[in-house]
This record gives structure tokens, sequence and C-alpha cells, in this order.
């Protein structure tokens, strides 16, 4: 029997988001919306059955209505549900909860129904289907009643299937590469077939795939492990040649150099780890998941916060904080700049701000540093960057398995989902991307993962397993595959437990289902991680062994899967000889322009500066009840902050927390790339130092994000910007710990701007003493740290105003002495407040701490420029602004000494006064507060 | 009873548990987070516990109404258990997802009328989860006795959900419940974070974050010893927890009276 139960609620969020959109899109015939919840339900129920699962479960007698059967719609009626074979996690819940009241066995598809009532026309219809309702690469509808589909999967018998290669020329084995989407070169298919042709057999499909996986741009970084030559032509017409041998090389050598003795552990595992305090370390990884999110912005920014979590859980780590970085194409755009087959960015990032806030809520982790970008450059490709931060006992960490210890896999089952994510990521996207990778794209399950990061802690603490890892892209081919390349394992996948019949071997071993993670246990520990994970409501796996046979030997039940050495697995792949180029532009100091106290609002209200209160408080960023220095600060919590700072639950003891930071200077980048890096990490470094970051105890993170390399000049701006990153690492004497690239990011061969993330953690010594953008108080001074430009190359007002400066700031030659300067007057409690100086200058710096404060600032820019926009808006790097009480004047000379000087002080006039030479620009606080927040203040 | 033990059920999905158990802690309570499996298996048991704390998060996801299949645990799996405790004026305290659990399973503010439950935490008024620090008021009138014995009456403390909405099904439930002493907690109007409560959020956010009717944030039921609300007083008990210049107002007298009711 099938049941279908409508639920329909009196007001719903859905439908006033659906109005306020509709809105947006000038569907304006939408008078009103209803929203009703579909639940099919296939089983043997009674009608007091049915009338319990109604009122116990689905419908709330205060503000729902429920009924049997199906009604007749209102208006226009859109009837959206997923495609078979995406989690439907609402059916899941209910199938168990029916199974807790002690009803029969049922089986449940959902849908949810919207009567659009208005006057509406085929076209809005369409309009609001195509740009708001249904994304067709995860879901399904109709304007009737959808037939529910219950079966997931079809029974079939398991086959493994042979792929023959020998004797295929190089034209046949780019066409099987193609068609397969293993994303592998001429040069990696002529070895696959070599190494099959010389053990006289054919490789079968899972050998085929986990070879793809395992050498995936995604898993094996080629890229970053190519011998590249750079040819660099500089502006005065020199040509440079030089030889880069291994970037990924290139930025470990730095780190090890530096080996300060806080740094425990760097680019070998899921995540970096560096020292907290006597007991504790903190691990800290960030993540890209662009690719999904461009497809399906809510499941694949939702599994990009699941997967960096798993990372810093497999460094037995328990996650204390996320963050997040987003770069979306203009959220204005206009409808007939939307290249087809894309979503539009307004739609890609409600959906991606509403994955991450799903994700790292329901995880209990507070999100609490990122930054948000708009430019055209991602319209095709957004990015989303995801953080995760965890603490672990220092020496807590096993990281080697014995032979004989057993291969466990713990938390979420196995689906079709997610099948050929790490290929899919290694290769660029077009009109057609979403049809033919639909299956790459997933719905998280957070509790899943939850449940996974309380049993790793216990198991950790009880010392239960001797090796973990997450399993991420590839499934268990790479995390399997690589926990065992030093030993070999044996696996039998007929035991893993899927979500429904039907999976192939390979799919089975391919398949990027969320929320797992590998464990190498000893036999004898195996019953009490058992028990551990029953209590948990985690479920458990025993796959197989580490065998000592230096094989990765795959079987399903009798059948072979998968028998090649772990040499050729992960020694095979041949090494990469490429050519990158990079032209610097040719000098151009761009246009002469007067600055305004009208464009002075145009900046506030630029998306790139504007408050992102809106996206932020969609996030916990109180959770863990460790929050020290907010995302939003101030008397109205709505000034931006530089820098998260964090005290970790359980560290009461002493006074010193985490701080978190970034910095991302992509504008700099189209210019100068090897700047953009300096940038990039002077940006994360400053921001960290201007809330009380102490700078000899930072680390750093790197996140590529660039377009196909295979194209000289996208390989080109890679290299400087890596190198870049290499002078930085020794110029800060910060060393990178982990990083992360992510190419291809390319839509129909328009390549992103390449984009550089910088993630810094540190320590702040003592909580007592942080400070914010926020504390200025009346008559204090004004102090501006470090020397300001006259070049507006890379600059908000660059690209605002179409200046055509091509001249970017120089970078700060010498940048410790001032940053250390900078904290001993924060940790000796002579600041009031600080705020660095990033877009717009320090005519946004000022005129954030006069929102943040409000209260009144004048100051004066420093000589040296052309005119008052250069003056008060370059972005020159190295700078933070700084406020104090005058009876501090004299300490702060000594301490800051020539690394600053007095510009100005704060009023209790209510105004921002930015003075250059002769010239005063002014605007009044009640107007900047409606520029940056986009509503009038209201009354303190 | 020096250190009275305080059951912290822990189900699928909760979080906030550690936060609540330093709270208690800080009160001078002895916390026991203690998975929901355990409770139901006999391996722990609720009446060794002098007083329950249902902790925040999003048990079971909160696939089907924030609490709802929590909810159901309660009723079917422990109703006798928690009708034990209120009978021997053990207290209960949920937050945030303990309260819409207790809210959902009929326990806060209990039965009201016959025709069934005409109280619910629904969907923020705008539609979206939100974080934000809020002002609190303990209502002068409310019939719980060991709130009451509370010194402080103003808490200020985040709140962090997406369905805290109280809603009633008819306006003169508002008026039974003011009438009863029902009202635990109303959200007041801070003004900013800085200066003190002026009145009522009388509606208006953000200080009333999620539109709550009559800006009810937090309800007892008629015996006074399950008290529930949607803010996170665990997350205000050290000075330095609070966003600068905030003067005082800590969550820590609520768990002490909390405590202090378990001995």
């Amino acid at each position: 029997m099938t049941l279908r139960i409508e639920v329909t609620a009196v007001d719903t969020p859905e439908a006033s988001r659906l109005l306020a959109a509709a809105d947006a899109l000038s569907v304006e015939r939408l008078h009103n919306c209803a929203v009703t919840r579909i639940y099919n339900v296939a089983g043997d129920l009674s009608e007091s059955d049915v009338v319990r699962l109604c009122t116990e479960l689905l419908a709330d007698p205060v503000v729902d209505q429920w009924r049997i059967g199906g009604s007749e719609p209102v208006g226009r009626s859109v009837e959206v549900s997923v495609q078979p074979g995406v989690t439907d996690s609402d059916a899941r819940e209910l199938e168990r909860a029916a199974r807790e009241l002690g009803l029969p066995e049922i089986r449940v598809a959902t849908a949810v129904r919207y009567d659009l009532i208005g006057d509406l026309t085929a076209a809005d219809v369409d309009r609001l289907v195509k740009r708001e309702l249904v994304n067709t690469t995860i879901e399904r509808w109709s304007s009737d009643a959808l037939t529910p589909e219950f079966s997931t999967g079809a029974l079939a018998e398991t086959r493994v299937e042979l792929v023959d290669l020998s004797g295929l020329d190089d034209h046949e084995l780019m066409e099987l590469s193609r068609n397969r989407v293993l994303s592998l070169d001429l040069a990696e298919m002529q070895t696959i077939r070599d190494y099959f042709e010389a053990a006289g057999r054919s490789p079968n499909d899972a050998e085929l795939e986990t070879l793809a996986q395992t050498w995936s741009e995604h898993c094996v970084h080629k890229t970053f492990r190519a011998m590249i030559d750079l040819t660099h032509r500089r502006a005065d017409g020199t040509v440079s040649v030089s030889q880069h041998d291994g970037l990924l090389a290139a930025l470990r050598v730095v780190t090890e150099e530096l080996d300060p003795w806080w740094l425990r552990s760097a680019f070998v595992d899921d995540a970096g780890i560096i020292a907290f305090d006597d007991i504790n370390d903190i691990a800290f990884k960030v993540e890209t998941h662009n690719h999904p999110s461009a497809l399906e912005p809510f499941g694949g920014a939702n599994t990009g916060v699941g997967g960096v979590v798993r990372d810093v859980i497999a460094v037995s780590a328990r996650p204390i904080a996320c963050t997040d970085v987003l770069c979306f194409g203009p959220i204005d755009l206009a409808d007939d700049r939307l290249p087809a087959g894309v979503l539009h960015p307004r739609r890609i990032r409600d959906g991606v701000v509403a994955g991450i806030a799903d994700y790292g809520n329901k995880l209990g982790l507070p999100t609490v540093n990122g930054s948000v970008i708009y430019s055209e450059g991602y319209t095709g490709n957004p990015l989303v960057y995801c953080g995760a931060v965890g603490m672990l006992p220092h020496g807590s960490h096993p990281t080697e398995a014995r032979v004989g210890d057993r291969v466990v896999s713990i938390g979420g089952r196995v689906g079709r989902d997610g099948i050929h994510g790490a290929t899919f990521s290694s290769a660029g996207m077009d009109a057609n991307t979403g049809e033919v990778v639909g299956t790459a794209v997933q719905i998280g399950d957070p509790i899943t993962e939850k449940g996974c990061m309380e049993v790793v802690e216990r198991a950790r603490d009880a010392a239960l397993y001797t090796a973990i890892t997450d399993c991420g892209a590839g499934g268990l081919s790479s995390s399997v595959g690589e926990m065992g390349e030093d030993l070999g394992v044996e696996v039998d996948l007929s035991g893993v437990l899927l979500k429904y019949p039907g999976l192939q071997p390979w799919e089975i071993w391919l398949s990027e289902a969320q929320e797992r993670i590998v464990l190498a246990v000893p036999p004898h520990h195996l019953p009490a991680l058992r028990d551990l994970c029953q209590q948990w409501d985690v479920e458990l796996t025993d796959l197989g062994e580490f065998t000592g046979s230096h094989r990765l030997v795959v079987r399903h039940g009798e059948v072979s899967v998968v028998d090649i050495t772990m040499d050729f697995l992960h020694d095979g792949l041949p090494r990469r000889h490429m050519h990158g180029e990079w032209t610097d532009p040719s000098p151009d100091d761009g246009r002469h322009v007067s600055l305004t106290s009208s464009l002075l609002l145009e900046m506030l209200a630029h998306p790139d500066v504007a408050s992102n209160e809106d996206i932020i408080r969609r996030y916990d960023h109180e959770v863990r009840g460790g929050t020290v220095v907010r995302p939003m600060v101030g008397p109205r919590a709505d000034g931006p902050s530089d820098a998260a700072v964090i005290k970790p639950l359980g560290t009461a003891d002493h006074p010193a927390a985490v701080v978190l930071s970034n910095g991302i200077c992509p504008r700099v980048g189209v210019a100068d790339p090897y700047a953009m890096a300096l940038a990039a990490i002077d940006e994360a470094v400053r921001n960290m130092v201007a809330v009380g970051g102490d700078p000899s105890r930072v680390a750093l993170l790197d996140n590529f994000c660039w377009g196909d390399p295979t194209k000289p000049d996208r390989l080109g701006s890679l290299v400087r910007a890596v190198q870049g990153c290499v002078d930085g690492a020794r110029l800060y004497k910060m060393p990178f710990i982990s990083g992360k690239d992510s190419l291809f990011n390319e839509f129909d061969g328009e390549s992103i701007p390449g984009t550089l993330l910088i993630s810094a953690i540190g320590l702040v010594p003592d909580i007592e003493h942080t400070v914010t953008s926020a504390g200025a108080d009346d008559g204090d001074d004004v102090w501006l740290v470090g020397h300001s430009s006259n070049d507006l190359g890379g600059s908000l007002v660059n690209v605002m105003l179409d200046l055509g400066s091509t001249r970017v700031p120089e970078s700060v030659t010498d940048p410790l002495p001032r940053y250390q300067a900078v904290h001993t007057a924060i940790s000796g409690g002579l600041i009031s407040a600080a705020h660095d100086c990033s877009e717009g200058g320090l005519s946004i710096a000022i005129a954030e701490m006069a929102i943040a404060s409000r209260r009144g600032f004048d100051v004066t820019a420093p000589a040296g420029s052309d005119d008052a926009l250069r003056a008060l808006t370059n972005e020159a790097p190295g700078r933070i602004v700084l406020t104090a009480a005058p009876s501090n004047r004299e300490k702060l000379t000594s301490v800051l000494g020539n690394h600053a000087a007095r510009i100005g002080m704060v009023g209790s006039d209510p105004r921002i006064r930015l003075r250059f030479d002769s010239d005063v620009v002014e605007i009044g606080i009640d107007a900047a507060v409606a520029a940056f927040t986009g509503h009038q203040d209201t009354a303190l | 009873m020096s250190r009275p033990p305080v059951l912290i059920p822990h189900a699928s999905g909760t979080n906030r548990d550690h936060e609540a158990a330093q709270a208690v802690e800080s009160a001078g309570g002895d916390p026991r987070i203690i998975h929901i499996n355990s409770l139901r298996n006999g391996e722990a048991k609720w009446s060794d516990h002098a007083a329950i704390l249902l902790p925040g998060g999003f048990s079971y996801g909160d696939s089907l109404g924030a609490g709802g299949r929590l909810a159901l645990e309660l009723r079917t799996w422990f109703a006798t258990e928690l009708s034990d405790a209120v009978t021997a004026g053990r207290p209960i305290l949920g937050i945030c997802n303990g309260f819409q659990a207790l809210v959902k399973a009929g326990l806060l503010p209990g039965p009201l009328r016959p025709t069934g439950r005409s109280v619910t935490l629904t969907h923020n008024q705008r539609g979206n989860f939100e974080c934000r620090w809020v002002t609190l008021g303990v209502e002068p009138s409310c019939r719980s006795g060991w709130l009451s014995a509370m010194p402080d009456t103003i808490v200020r403390c985040p709140v962090a959900h997406g369905e805290g909405r109280f809603t009633v099904s008819d306006p003169a439930v508002v008026d039974e419940m003011t009438d009863a002493g029902l009202i635990a907690f109303r959200y007041l109007d801070s003004g900013t974070v800085a200066t003190p409560p002026t009145g009522p959020a009388a509606g208006r956010y953000p200080a009333n974050p999620n539109g709550s009717v009559a800006d009810i944030a937090g309800v007892c039921d008629l015996t006074g010893t399950v008290v529930g609300l949607m803010p996170h007083p665990e997350d205000h008990i050290f000075d330095w927890q609070r966003p600068s210049g905030a003067p005082g107002h800590s969550g820590l007298p609520l768990f002490k009276a909390f405590v202090e009711a378990a001995k």
C-alpha cells in the first residue's frame, strides 16, 4: 500500500523566501505561495498507524495541517523531489522513527509542492523553477504529482568488467580516458597499458578506476610535483628562463629550514599540526569544494565542510572551529550575462551559505572566520574554501598500521553517490558537466559525521587504533590504498554496508559517499571499538587486513576486483614536465581621479567591503563557548573583525587562545601573482596581529585555486605565486604546515583569476589582551603603522573606477619588527582598537573603525602620494591603524619607534574626516553605517 | 549532597553538552554526559541523578522538526522516569534543542487544553538560523520555585537556532500562561550589548530574535520543576565569553539556582 501524506504549515519560511526571490527575479505576478511537504509512504500501515505517524511525527498540532491523499493545487503547482539515488534524509529519518514507534516497516520518499498563486505566465513559472525551485542535477519536478521512486537501486549480478588495453594506440587510449572520466593524460594511459601488458593480462574496471583516482590531480597533485620550466617576460623586455623542480617541494623546504620548536607535523598528514599548550596540539586544514558547489551549491558546500572536518578528525583531533572563504560572480549579474548551464551567482551564494551553515551548525562547531569576494571571473566557477581546526593531546595521533591490523571503516553507508569526484575536479567544466557527472554531487549527513567525531575521540583516548585516515576523494580506493602503501592490504567489499542494493564492486570501491573514516585496528581492540560504535549509533565494517604483501588486493566475496602492486599504484605515475609562461603587464600609473564623499560611500557599499552580517549570523559562531573575538564587533555588534580568537573548551587553566585569520588578494594577482602571494601572507599576518596574535607563533596554509595548468599562462602565474609563498615564508619566518591546490577551475575554457588563499593560525598569549576594530574612545590618538604607496594596481578603486593602473604597491621588505612592536603594544595594554588596512586602504579602515565604535575620526593621510585618492585608498601592505589614549603616547612612541606615526584623533563629533594635503573628504557616521550595512542606523 | 549529580543526556546530534557540563560544574554540580542509548539499555539510570539538563544541538539532525524525534523518545521510552523526576521535585532544565524536545513531548508547559498541545517552537520569523547575543529577563511572576531563587534577573547570552519562535494555537493561551505563572523568560530590548536593558523587546527584531509571541524566550511547567529556554546561558559563564563592553549578567546564577534546587 502506498499513501500520500500532505502537510501544510500556516506560514513557512520557504514561502517568504520564495516571494522574496520572485521579487528579485522581477516575477511580479507571484502574489502568494503555499508550501506543502509530501511524504509518500509504502508499507502495511493500519489507519491508526497512519494517524500516529501524522500526529506524532509529521505534523505539529499548533502550526501544521495534514491530510491523506493529494489535494487540489491552488494556482500553478510545482512538485519537486530528489532524483533517485540522491540522499533523502527526511525519508530515512521517518523510516527510523516509525521503527521506534513500533510501526510496521515502511519506505518513504518525500517531495515538496509549491502552489504559486497569482496571474503567472508559463514563462514566469519556468523562471521560478529554473532560478529558484529546482536544480536538475539532483532534483526532478512536475506540475502534477510526481510518482514516488522508492527503489533506489536495481539488484544486479556482481560483475567485474575487463578493459582490454593491449595494442591500443594513442588516440584510442585518450578516447578511453575521456569516455570513462578518468582524466588521465597520454603518458599515464601508456604507462598503465604497459604495466598490464607486462603482467600478461587486462586490467578490469576497478583497477583502471583505482589508478585514475590515485593518479588524479586532486589526489596526487601532478602539477605541484612536476618539473616546470618558466619563461618570465619582464616589462623592461628582458626574458628569464628558470627551472622549478617541484612546487610542493619548494614549499616544504622552507618549512624544514624554519623548523620552529612548536611545529609538530607539516604536509605529511591530512592536516598540519602545531603545539598549543603543555598538553594539547592544534590541527588546521583548509580545502576547496568548487566544482560540486557550482553544480549543487548547498550539497557542494555542505560536503565541503564535512570533508575538511574529516581531515581534522583523521589526525586524531577533536574539531573545534570552522572557517570559510567564498568567491562568487557578481550578485546583481544580468541574466543575459549568465552562461548556459550556470546557476546565477545569487543562487550559488545562498545555497553555499545555507550548506556551510547546515553542516557546521549541526556538527556543533563555531564558524568564526572568513571572507567573501565577488568578481565576474568567478561566475562560471565559484570558489568555496572550507577550513577546520581541531585539538588533540600531544603525541596521541598514531600513524603506523602493523601487519595483521584490521582495515575498519566507520560512519556512513555507501551508495552510488559521489562517484568520480576526484577525476571530475581534475578537469574543467562546461554547460554539460552537470549531466555528465551529476553523481559526483552529494548531500551531507552531519549527524553521522558527528558520531564519527565522538567515536574517534574516545577510540583515540583508549588507543584502539594504530592509524587513521578519512575517506574522501576516490573513496575506499584512495583511503585504503594510501593507508596500505607501506604494508599492502587485502580487503573484501562484500561486507560493506550499502544504502541500497545493486552496486557493482568498482562502484563500492570508488564511491565517495560521505562521513566515513578508515582505521587500522589491532584485532584484539576490535570488540571494544564495536561497542563504542554501537553506543554512539555509528556503523562499522571490518573490511580486511594489512598484509605485508606490498600489494593492493580487493575482492568481492570470491571475485577478484583489484590486484596490483603498491609500488605501481603509488610510484608508477610518470612525472610531468611542464612549461609555464608569465609576462609582466606594461607599467601604467592609471588615471587620476579625485576622492569624493560619494565615492567613499560607494566603496563602503561595494560587496567586497560591505557588511557580511547576513551571512555571518547564519553560522553559529558561539557554540563551544570559546569565541573571544567574534566576526562582528562593537557596541552594535556590526563592525567587521580582523581575526577570530578561540579559547578551546577544556583549557581554562591558562590564558592562551588560538587565533585564526586569512589573506586573499586576487585583484593583485591579475597584475603580479608573486606580489599577490606576499600581499596575502601579509594580510593574514596583520589581521592576526591586529587582534593580539603573537607574530613569532604563526603557521600558514596555502590554497591555490587556478585554471588549467596545461595552459602555459595559467601555469606561469601559478609558479610565480608559489615563488611568492616560498619567499614570503622565509621573510615572515612562518612555516607552511599544510596546503592544497585545486586546478582546472575553468568554465568553457575561461579561467578564474588565479586565487591564493593564505590561512594563518597562531596564538594569543593572553585572552585579556585582545583588541578589536571597535574599541576606540573619544580623545584617543590614531596611529598608522607602516608605509603608504602611490600605486593603485590591484586595489578596489582601480577596479571600481576602471583606472587602469598596473603598478601594485611594493611588498613589505622587513615586516617582522613592526608586527612585533604592535604585538608588544597590544599585549602591554596600550592599545584601545586596531584594524588592518586592506580593501579601500586607509579610508575604509578608518570608516570601519568609526562604524564599529560609532565614534568620529579625524585623520590626515601621510604625504608622498600624488593626490587624496591615492593617499587614502592605496592598498599598500603592512599597515595597521591603532587607537590609544593620549596618556600612552610616550610609551607608544618608544614601543612603535619609526614603525608608526600619529595621524589624527578620535572625536565625539560623529563624522569621518579624511585629510590629505589641503583636501578634506568627510561623511557622517550614520551615512557610513547605512552604506556599509545596507540599512539605516537606529538610535543607540 | 555537596555536588549533586546532574544528568546531561546526549542523543545523536546533541552539542553544547560540554558547555552545559562546564556551567553545571562551575555552579557546584557534578555533570554527567550520558548517551541516551545507555539510559535506554539500563547501563545508566535517570533516578541516579539529582537533576536533568537537556542540552542544545540538533538531535537526530532535526529532520522532522527541531527536537521532534527526541520528544518522541522522551514520550515512548522515558515517560515514567521523567514524571518520577517531576514528582520528586528534581529540577529539569531544557536549553534550545532540549527545550524544543520538552515542548514537543508535551512536558512544557504541560497540558493546558484538553484538545492537545497548544504551544510549539517553530521556524524563526525571518526564516533562517540566527546567531546573536540577546538579553533575557526572568519573569517576576514565574511560578518556578527554583528559578525565582536567581539573585540576578537579567541574563545576557547568545541565541543560535532556526526554530525558536514560540507560538500558540490561539492568543488566549498566552494570557492563560501569564496568569498561571508559566512564562519564565522574556527577551528584553537591550539597546546595545554595552548598555543596560530598557524594557521588553516588544516583538522588535533583533532584541526578540525569532518573532516569539509576547517575547517569550522560556517557560516552566505547572509544578515549576521543569524549565526550558531557547537562548544559551551556558555560553556566558566566564567574563571573557561576553562581547567586549557588556557589563555583567552572566548565566551562572541560573545554573547555581538549578544546582541548588538539586541538593
